[in-house]
């Protein structure tokens, strides 16, 4: 089992502690199930005979095991929460420090998403498991085993009771537990059902009014209510009978215990201070039984997410470094294609095919063309996001496989098309390229990026907060923070994807002829819709189906190009295209 | 999992405090009003079960006193009197044992009562198996009361939403409103469900215990009684403490949460920015500061039980000697003893769940409040009465009339001041600005999202303060940049503005907007299911479905957002088609990003911060040399790059 592996892998370390943790549970396991016995005692040997003194001396003995106990289970629990919780957090940091060496690839075989959960839910259910494995598991047996042992010392043909009680309360717990388990779930997916609806009326508020289809919303509401509640009340229903169910099993075990056990001390074959003593050996016993499926309850969750989470610490990233790099002679900023092609594994067609270009420092070449012609694709080969299935990708004139990740993504500066900051401050979001970038540099930078008017209109300007994502500023704002990003890194390369689309077109216009300057001597790679961001480049790449179907100027293209006119003419209306 | 663990959950849940605990559980008190016999009938079971479960241990001791009352007679000499033995024991010097059977049922020589035993054992059982049917009977009862009040609860909140005012929506964030109308209400469904009923059966079953312990012995009783409080104070004691470190965990956990979410999500920035190594750093700082704030959280929650049981011990042994002493001074009955023993065991249990309950039911409380909140929100005024209705002039309808309106979303902030404007059948209006103009402003009042301050907006001649909100909507079709969609099928969300549509229609409407092929390449045709958020369609194709949605709605106005970021040249190109078809004939507003339409509107009405600045034909505005005209020529010139 996956739980299994991953258990041994990430307890290896904490062995000592689970050593001393498994001694302290015996130690109170063994002091708890003694107890009994020594009031059987006091009972035998104390009540029946009239021995006052010796009913004190076992009692002060109680006493001091009782303490005893007590300070087992403390430090008990605490190496427990230590280990469990000590795992979780190492399981947690692996998990993270793998998925930061993950390549694009890597990520959109997992899908964010999912990689968040499993970073963080999959490994709190494991923790909980972990919490709860290393008290119960560990007690549940032994209390029983020990329990058992017990019993049969105080009477054992009394033990035959436990061959029924045992077995009933197990069977009755799996049946209650077979038959609401699979309810709970279909539960949770009808809150998760009703839940939808609800989000669904808030978001299309608009839509749902305009449409005048109120009546419709609360019909499909009432219904999932309707749904729910249904299950709910035969899942409860159900489940109300588990409680009471328990209690009569042990209640009545006890009552079993004095009928056979009064007729065996009657005939003389047990004392009666073990009848007293076993009636709290069985109820221990069926206790153990109660614990142990409490934990198996939890175990096919945790099983799940260890599975998932061992996928992640299993998976080793499909792109990695070459075991002796080389490091290029020159940062120019060249981006040459010779002949590339790219297409996923077992897919029928390349996604890009056959592309030959070079970008030269200092020129601005774009890239435009439909949904699925490839632009983006192209643009992650430079970064090594995808590595090119034929043909060669140079950075700077060498191999971007032959160099490492690291080096070559220190001359690369990447805006992408969904603009994404980070929870900070306006600085530590502009800084993340270059830490050591002063404040004049990035208010250059903002200034370039049309930003540092709405940045100096913020509560503390530069030091002004920014959510997670960027939630708190535009999409527009966010797009211009995101450019001016990628200017304070002052890379030899930069790629822009499809990062204008915000923008109004004339802050589109005002950034574009600030780029110019703010870029030098860089290779700047624009990729957009709009032909308006891109006529002006040196250099315009037509993308058709993956392959390039036109090169040049704005005007070349308008002659020769038709596929580059259509998109023209479209945008722009005839007038601009001639 | 949710399942009965309630104890255990309580401990790991954040309190919320509520701002008025009294007043909120009052009020959901008050809604419980309606079962009140239910709830009733559940105290009344409850009570029942609780004195039966509690009545046990006590007939179970009578059933020991029998064993013992015959193992002592046993070792009597048969024929003599209970009161001869005893002197007989005297005489030889067991003033012990003669003292204790004193105390006792014993008839000398005589051994156990078999029968007599059976039958105290006997209805031990009945009283047993009648306290887990009351117990059950009492949950059985509580689910249904608890899942009517919450299917009621849940209604009320979802007409609540329909009569919210759309400035409710847009002044609360989604996230919020959403939480209360989900989260806060399933945390208050298992408070009801699981705390309310557990609370009451552990408080009746710490009554019942105290009051059977002091019937059976008031001395043993004190010596138990005083361990309560000491139970009550250590488990509070503890779990205020672990609470705190339960709440920090809790942050830490947000935090850490985030910074997983945004480095994941901005997985290939923090690597071309370098950033892996410093983000792998602060990621085990956070990291670190979760596992100290987890540990000492379970740690100390965890030392909760045993406390308990060592208070639960102490408790035992006292009784065993105690109890031992006054059995062997005939004080006190073997059995009296054994019940006391389980007593003392029963009573430990509902302490420690008392604490965790009362959190359980805190949260429960705060969680109530926030959907009060909700309810108590603001409604929409009602409609008229009476509404008017609209006789279409000649000339085809699709008129609108605004006059001199006045429109404030904040009562100090002007936004639009004394705007009068005509629009005939057929005609289209363009509203133009930068990104954050405040375009949908118009929007909001065309449709009648928000009710203006002062002046008047005509309906094909009817004022709209004479129509129901749905009247003036219902001439209205939409085409927004929110290309929302509900989960279900293609079919059914392009029938979302007309029910009653036939499938060809459905399939006329598609094709007009050019979404019929693509909607044909699906696996599953107009039945396939869209997701959430439709996310199994681009932005392009939701919006040609919007499209499509709004042909067949067929109304006589339409309001167009021709925004299409995010889409690809060729579905452009099919998205303005469609769009321009679906504006034949009809009164359009469009939010317009395209020169063709700007061109051609009959009006273009010229936004900036919120405002209209600017209002006219194309010709008109171009020749005054306003905003208009820099806006317009900033589409051809200034690109450099």
């Amino acid at each position: 089992m996956v739980l299994v592996r991953l258990l041994q892998e990430y307890l290896r370390r904490y062995a000592r502690q689970i050593a001393i943790l498994v001694v302290l549970l015996v130690a109170q396991t063994v002091g708890n199930l003694y107890l009994p016995n020594l009031n059987a005692d006091i009972i035998n040997k104390g009540v029946v005979v009239g021995n006052l003194h010796y009913i004190l001396r076992t009692g002060e003995w109680m006493l001091v095991l009782t303490l005893l106990i007590a300070l087992c289970a403390v430090v008990a629990i605490y190496w427990a929460s230590r280990v469990a919780m000590g795992a979780g957090a190492d399981i947690r940091e692996a998990v993270f420090t793998r998925v930061q060496g993950f390549s694009a690839r890597d990520m959109n075989t997992f899908g964010t998403a999912s990689l968040i959960t499993r970073n963080t839910n999959d490994i709190q259910q494991i923790q909980l498991f972990l919490q709860m494995a290393l008290t119960m598991m560990v007690i549940a047996p032994i209390m029983c085993f020990g329990g058992i042992v017990m019993a049969l010392h105080e009477g054992a043909q009394l033990s035959t009771l436990l061959l029924v009680a045992v077995p009933v309360m197990g069977v009755f717990i799996g049946v209650v537990m077979v038959k609401v388990v699979p309810q709970f779930r279909s539960m949770q997916t009808k809150i998760d059902r009703i839940n939808e609806v609800l989000r669904e009326q808030i978001t299309g508020v608009r839509v749902i009014r305009a449409f005048v289809r109120n009546e419709f919303e609360a019909e499909r509401f009432a219904a999932a209510n309707s749904d729910l509640t249904e299950t709910a009340l035969s899942v409860n229903r159900v489940f109300a009978l588990m409680l009471p169910m328990m209690m009569a099993i042990l209640n009545l075990s006890s009552v079993a215990v004095i009928w056979f056990g009064g007729r065996l001390v009657s005939e003389g074959s047990m004392p009666i201070g073990n009848l007293t003593a076993f009636l709290t050996y069985i109820l221990q016993i069926l206790l153990s039984v109660m614990m142990a499926v409490m934990v198996a309850i939890l175990l096919p969750r945790a099983a799940a997410s260890a599975e998932r989470v061992m996928e992640v610490l299993d998976t080793t990233p499909v792109i990695s470094d070459v075991p002796s790099p080389v490091a290029p002679s020159e940062l120019s900023g060249q981006v040459r294609f010779e002949d590339v092609s790219f297409e996923y594994p077992g897919s029928e067609r390349a996604i890009v095919e056959g592309l030959t270009f070079t970008l030269e420092p200092g020129a601005t070449s774009a890239i435009i063309g439909g949904t699925g012609s490839g632009k983006t694709t192209l643009l992650n080969l430079i970064p090594r996001f995808f590595d090119a299935t034929e043909g060669h990708v140079f950075v700077n004139n060498v191999d971007v496989r032959d160099q490492a990740r690291e080096v070559l993504w220190s001359s690369l500066g990447i805006v992408p098309q969904a603009a994404y900051l980070f929870n900070g401050t306006v600085a530590s979001n502009l800084r993340f390229g270059r830490a050591d970038a002063t404040d004049e540099e990035l208010w250059r930078a903002l200034e370039i990026a049309q930003a540092s008017d709405f940045v100096l209109a913020m509560p503390g300007g530069l030091d002004a907060r920014i959510d997670q994502g960027g939630t708190n500023v535009s999409g527009g704002q966010r797009q211009r923070l995101s450019i001016a990003r990628s200017l304070v890194k002052q890379p030899s390369v930069y790629l822009f994807d499809d990062c204008f689309s915000a923008l109004d077109a004339a802050t589109d216009a005002r950034l574009r002829a600030a780029l110019k300057t703010g870029t030098g001597n860089s290779s700047v790679v624009i990729v957009a819709q709009r032909v308006s961001t891109i006529m002006h480049a040196d250099q315009i790449i037509v993308l058709d189906n993956g392959g390039i179907v036109g090169m040049g100027t704005h005007a070349e293209l308008l002659t020769r190009c038709d596929p580059y006119r259509e998109i023209v003419v479209s945008q722009l209306g005839e007038d601009a295209a001639r | 999992m949710s399942m009965g663990m309630g104890p255990m959950r309580g401990a790991g849940v954040p309190v919320q405090k509520s701002k008025d605990l009294r007043g909120t559980t009052r009020r959901l008190f008050g809604r419980l009003g309606p079962e009140r016999y239910k709830l009733g009938l559940a105290l009344f079971l409850g009570v029942a079960s609780v004195v039966l479960m509690v009545s046990g241990p006590q007939i179970l001791g009578n059933a020991t006193n029998v064993l013992f009352d015959g193992i002592v007679g046993k070792q009597l000499p048969a024929g003599v009197s209970k009161a001869q033995a005893i002197q007989l024991l005297r005489l030889h010097g067991h003033d012990q044992l003669a003292s204790m059977i004193s105390g006792m049922n014993v008839v000398p020589g005589v051994g156990v009562d078999i029968a007599g035993m059976g039958r105290v054992l006997g209805l031990a059982a009945l009283v047993y198996i009648g306290g887990a049917a009351f117990n059950y009977l009492q949950g059985f009862t509580m689910a249904g009361l608890t899942q009517r009040v919450m299917f009621q609860m849940r209604r009320d909140v979802e007409s609540k939403m329909s009569r919210l005012p759309l400035r409710y929506f847009d002044s609360h964030p989604h996230g919020d409103v959403l939480s209360r109308v989900t989260n806060d209400i399933d945390n208050l469904t298992t408070t009801i469900q699981q705390g309310l009923s557990q609370l009451i059966t552990s408080i009746l079953t710490i009554v019942g215990v105290m009051g059977m312990m002091f019937w059976i012995s008031p001395l043993l009783a004190l010596v138990s009684v005083i361990t309560i409080p000491l139970a009550l104070v250590v488990t509070m004691l503890i779990a205020k403490r672990s609470q705190s470190h339960f709440a920090s965990q809790w942050k830490r956990t947000g935090t850490l949460n985030g910074l997983v979410e945004e480095t994941h999500t901005g997985h290939e920035l923090v690597q071309v920015f370098g950033r892996s190594d410093a983000t792998v750093a602060e990621f085990s700082r956070q990291n670190k500061a979760l596992y100290l704030a987890s540990f000492k959280a379970q740690f100390l929650s965890g030392i909760i039980q045993p406390s308990m049981q060592f208070i639960s011990n102490i408790n035992y042994v006292t009784i065993a000697v105690l109890g031992g002493y006054r059995v062997a001074s005939g004080l006190l009955s073997l059995g009296a003893v054994t019940a006391f023993i389980q007593y003392s065991r029963q009573f430990t249990m509902p302490i420690t769940q008392i604490a965790s309950q009362m959190n359980m039911l805190q949260s429960g409380v705060a969680s109530a409040e926030r959907v009060f909140e909700f309810l108590d929100a603001s409604e929409e005024e009602p409609d008229v009465e009476l509404p008017a209705s609209i006789i279409v002039p000649d000339g085809g309808a699709g008129s609108v009339k605004l006059e001199n309106v006045h429109f404030r979303y904040e009562p100090n902030e002007p936004l639009i001041e004394d705007f009068s404007l005509v629009v005939a059948p057929g005609e289209t209006v363009a509203i133009v600005g930068p990104t954050g103009a405040g375009k949908t402003t118009i929007v909001n009042l065309l449709v009648r999202f928000y009710e203006i301050d002062s002046g008047r907006i005509l309906l094909d001649g009817v004022d709209y303060r004479d129509l129901t909100r749905d009247q003036v909507r219902s001439a209205f079709g939409m085409v927004l940049q929110d290309t929302w969609m509900f989960s279900g099928s293609i079919r059914d969300n392009i029938r979302y503005g007309r029910p009653d549509a036939t499938d060809d229609e459905v399939v006329a409407a598609a094709e007009a907007a050019h979404v019929d092929s693509f909607v044909r390449t699906l696996p599953d045709g107009y039945a396939t299911i869209l997701d959430e958020d439709a996310s199994n369609l681009s932005s392009g194709q939701k919006q040609l479905l919007t499209i499509a949605r709004a042909f067949l709605a067929d109304q006589s106005i339409l309001i167009l957002d021709e925004a299409t970021s995010n889409v690809d040249t060729r579905t452009e190109v099919l998205i303005q088609e469609a769009m321009s078809r679906l504006r034949e004939g009809r009164t359009s507003f469009v939010i317009a990003h395209r020169l063709s339409t700007i061109r051609n509107a009959d009006t273009i009405i010229v936004m900036d911060l919120g405002r209209i600045v600017e209002q006219g034909g194309h010709e008109e505005l171009m020749r005054s040399k306003g905003a208009y005209y820099s806006l317009y020529n900033s589409q051809f010139t200034g690109a450099t790059v």
